[in-house]
């Protein structure tokens, strides 16, 4: 099943400009960048490195000395800056998108892509951020608020320039669930969090019988159940093929997540967590993934309050896989590596906070096999920085999608959204529960 | 010798009057660098000094300079840090009012009964023991510029406390501030209530204004001739006439240029003084800006790029640096997260964004404490200033220093490693 029909005219679309004789078109073009510090985060730091980058993919990376630049290449100086994996924000609100309504709690028919803007000023800042690849969520307003869209920030004007495709050419995405007070108010949305957890245990065992029925008809379409746009995501889920991502804060919703996980059998990522640290151990022992936000100071509602920037050094120390998130416009995608070094500032590894910044939030996305680290065949998903990676100091310059630049700060352009000014601007803001927001 | 004898007295008998609240103490900091952020004739900033000793008696600076000038008393405690600042002034926040927790019983910081009530203050609402006191003072705060947020037309008043004190008196430096106004859409009334357009907005103000002058007459000619009687006591008026007789600064919040361009017009025409809070696209007016006086607590640089700062620039703090305008920075006000952002990594932002370091440490110490008008108190490490300084592990502005110490008037005050 495809789901664009640009996948099915590529190669044609690729020989009819071969044709026309167009030599130096994207997926023939080789580049090697010769000469920075390289963070592959894979493996250790390469100093005077060359990165390698052909028809979108990463060719090879190594010291200057151990790679062969193939002839041919385009070479660009890159001596004295750094080049890091292109960041991914496990959840973010780049674009507006959003998705179900006020009209019930569980809503997972609803899709982001279908609401999502491109062309935001807010896709713009996370490209000068270093920012390559974003899960794009619904809000938290809702027990179940919807599909996630993964986004990889390549330049273009529809969403669909932008959707990662799986084999069977849908566009990937998981699926946004939360807990504790923000999904809590009037009916038919619950009023407590037992009525919480006994809704989404309502939810997941219809599910579960609508896939039983599935199984049942063996293919027969007399037999097969009437399609279920809302039982639909719930079974990818139950079959892990759509990860749950399960906004929560306080100690006890924490866990609430691992029990209804346990029972159901979905795969999950922990986002936000606030409380994270008190229940480090219990979240190693689940060997639960969490996707951690960096907030300036304490506080904002009460299961925030035990919010702390040390909880990425207690979650790392206590073995637990963990990145960072911007939730932008809760936080600003342009300063996304500022989160990471606060983080490192709490006492994180340095290495650790790049990888939560990179391969350990593709991990969470289930694309760590084509991104997040620079590795011969994974994608050319990458920025150039002027300096160390957790200082204040540096800039992002330049940022990679598939080898394409798609933010260079040289460019007064791109400049404009990197910095801000007359312009720069846009009109929306996002809003997922009220006044409050959707932390 | 005997100045510096008679110098002491002076400031034991400062510190005894002082001490009855239990605050001052002496102590001593040395530091590797120390930013005194002192100007010299020419309004300059003085190089740092390397290998300091700042030297606090009975709560005041006693001495600073390079360690081999400052003689440090027997018995004094001597505390140490790889760089020293000013304690940190945040020149527009809401801490205090706009508690941690955001919700309904702990958010004093806007009514929204009526869209000009000056007369409230915001000495009526400060929480003393609000988390977000602490929370700031462990990253250097020692000023906070607070009271009524922005979200009416005038919400309220301002004043400036110590980030200390068990109650409200002991935090106080100036019970009164400035007055706090909000053009554009974010000060249009609540529930449909006027004003509802910028024209309403001026008009009122113009109105309320031509009240006051009204107001301060009757009052100047009861002073004049004592057959007159003084009008009734109107708390309202009161600080109005305040603001006309330019005893009080009125604290204008304004980010698009049309709201801009009329906190410009309403200080030309009222003659008074201005403070331009937020200022998002100030950009648009440097030349006015210098011509009529008005300094500009800018927003914080990492404020969200969007809705009234949707043009806010990362680079606005240097050009208005550049062009000679006095800026201060303030934290803002958050109706979410963070529900108080911190200076120190505000300007931070602006120094790596091409504001000159010394100038983007002033935004938070010395033009801070000069646009508040409190630089014969803090703000600059200078002798006979409050002894409030900052004590980090390395610059200051860099993501993975620490705040390592704050210091109010000689005491202690946080001590963690944040």
């Amino acid at each position: 099943m495809q789901f664009s029909p640009i996948r099915r005219l590529r190669p044609l679309l690729f020989s009819a400009l071969l044709l026309l004789g167009i030599s130096s078109i994207l997926y023939a073009d080789t580049k090697a960048f010769i000469g920075a510090t390289i963070y592959p985060v894979s493996g250790p730091v390469i100093e005077d490195g060359v990165l390698v980058v052909r028809d979108g993919k990463i060719e090879s990376i190594g010291a200057r000395s151990d790679v062969v630049i193939p002839s041919g290449a385009t070479q660009v100086d890159s001596s004295g800056k750094t080049i890091i994996p292109g960041l991914i924000c496990t959840h973010s609100h780049i674009g507006m998108g959003g998705g179900g309504d006020g009209s019930d709690p569980i809503q997972p028919e609803c899709w982001t892509l279908d609401s999502v803007d491109v062309r935001s000023a807010s896709v713009e800042r996370a490209r000068a951020g270093g920012l390559t690849l974003v899960n794009q969520m619904p809000g938290s307003g809702h027990l179940i608020s919807g599909r996630t869209t993964y986004l990889k920030l390549r330049r273009g004007g529809k969403v669909d320039d932008l959707l990662i495709l799986d084999a069977d050419g849908w566009p990937m995405g998981g699926l946004k669930m939360a807990n504790g007070t923000n999904s809590q108010r009037a009916a038919p949305f619950p009023g407590t969090r037992a009525k919480s957890a006994s809704l989404v245990r309502g939810a997941y065992i219809k599910a579960q019988e609508y896939r039983a029925k599935i199984e049942k008809a063996a293919g027969d379409p007399e037999k097969m159940p009437e399609r279920d746009l809302k039982l639909e995501a719930l079974v990818e889920a139950l079959d892990g093929k759509r990860i749950v991502h399960h906004h929560t804060h306080r100690h006890d919703d924490i866990l609430t997540v691992l029990r209804l996980r346990d029972e159901f059998g979905f795969k999950v990522v922990l986002h936000h967590v606030s409380d994270a640290w008190k229940v480090a151990k219990e979240i190693a022992e689940a060997e639960a993934p969490c996707s951690i936000i960096v907030i300036d100071s304490p506080g904002g509602k009460l299961e925030a309050r035990d919010i702390q920037m040390e909880n990425g050094m207690k979650l790392e120390q206590a073995g637990v896989n963990v990145s960072f998130h911007t939730d932008d416009w809760i936080t600003d995608s342009r300063l996304f590596l500022r989160s990471a070094a606060l983080g490192v500032r709490a006492g994180m590894s340095r290495e650790g906070a790049l990888r939560a910044l990179t391969l350990s939030g593709a991990e969470m996305l289930g694309l760590e096999g084509r991104t997040g680290s620079l590795e011969p065949g994974k994608d050319a998903d990458f920025a150039i920085i002027s300096g160390d990676p957790f200082s204040v100091y540096t800039k992002v310059l330049e940022t990679y999608v598939e080898g394409i630049r798609v933010f260079d700060r040289s460019n007064p352009e791109h400049r404009l959204f990197a910095v801000g000014g007359r312009g720069a601007g846009e009109d929306q803001t996002y809003q997922c529960c009220g006044e409050r927001g959707g932390q | 010798m005997k100045f510096r004898v008679l110098l002491t007295i002076g400031l034991v008998l400062t510190g005894i009057c002082a001490d009855l609240e239990g605050q001052q103490q002496s102590i001593a900091i040395q530091g590797d660098t120390i930013h005194t952020m002192a100007r010299n004739a020419d309004g300059q900033w003085m190089e740092p000094i390397k290998n300091g000793v700042v030297l606090v008696i009975d709560g005041k600076v006693a001495a600073v300079g390079p360690a081999s000038a400052v003689e440090i008393p027997a018995g004094t405690r001597v505390i140490e840090a790889a760089v020293v600042t000013p304690g940190l002034i945040d020149s527009r926040s809401v801490v205090g009012l706009a508690g941690w927790l955001n919700y309904d019983h702990d958010q004093d910081q806007l009514e929204k009964s009526s869209p000009m009530q000056p007369e409230l203050d915001a000495r009526d609402a400060y929480n003393v023991r609000e988390p977000l006191i602490n929370w700031v003072r462990s990253l250097g705060v020692t000023t906070l510029h607070t009271g009524h947020a922005p979200g009416q037309l005038i919400s309220g008043q301002t004043f400036i406390v110590k980030t200390r004190g068990d109650n409200v008196d002991q935090a106080i430096l100036e019970p009164k501030g400035m007055v706090v106004c909000t053009l554009g859409s974010s000060g249009f009334g609540s529930g449909g209530k006027s004003p509802g357009t910028r024209s309403k907005q001026m008009a009122m103000l113009r109105q309320e204004f031509i009240k006051a002058r009204t107001y301060m007459d009757k009052i100047d000619a009861a002073l004049a001739d004592e057959e007159k009687e003084p009008p009734a006591r109107d708390l309202r008026n009161e600080v109005l006439v305040q603001i006309l007789r330019r005893e009080l600064p009125l604290m204008i919040t304004a980010h698009g240029s049309v709201d801009i361009q009329n906190a410009l017009r309403l200080q030309k025409e009222l003659q008074i003084k201005v403070v331009l809070e937020g200022a998002s696209e100030c950009y648009d007016y440097f030349d006015e800006l210098k011509e009529q006086q008005i300094p500009v607590i800018i927003h914080p640089t990492m404020m969200r790029a969007s809705g009234k700062g949707q043009n806010s620039s990362m680079e606005t703090v240097a050009k208005l640096v550049a062009a000679g305008i006095p800026v201060a920075m303030g934290s803002g006000y958050e109706s979410y997260v963070p529900k108080t952002r911190v200076v120190l990594w505000e300007a931070a932002i602006a120094c790596a964004y091409g504001c000159p370091f010394n100038d983007a440490l002033g935004l938070i110490t010395a033009s801070a404490a000069e646009i508040l008008r409190i630089s014969d108190r803090v703000g600059s490490i200078e002798v006979g200033k409050d002894g409030d300084v900052a004590l980090y592990d390395g610059d200051p502005f860099e993501y993975t220093t620490h705040c390592v110490g704050t210091v109010i008037e000689g005491v202690v005050v946080s001590d963690q490693k944040r």
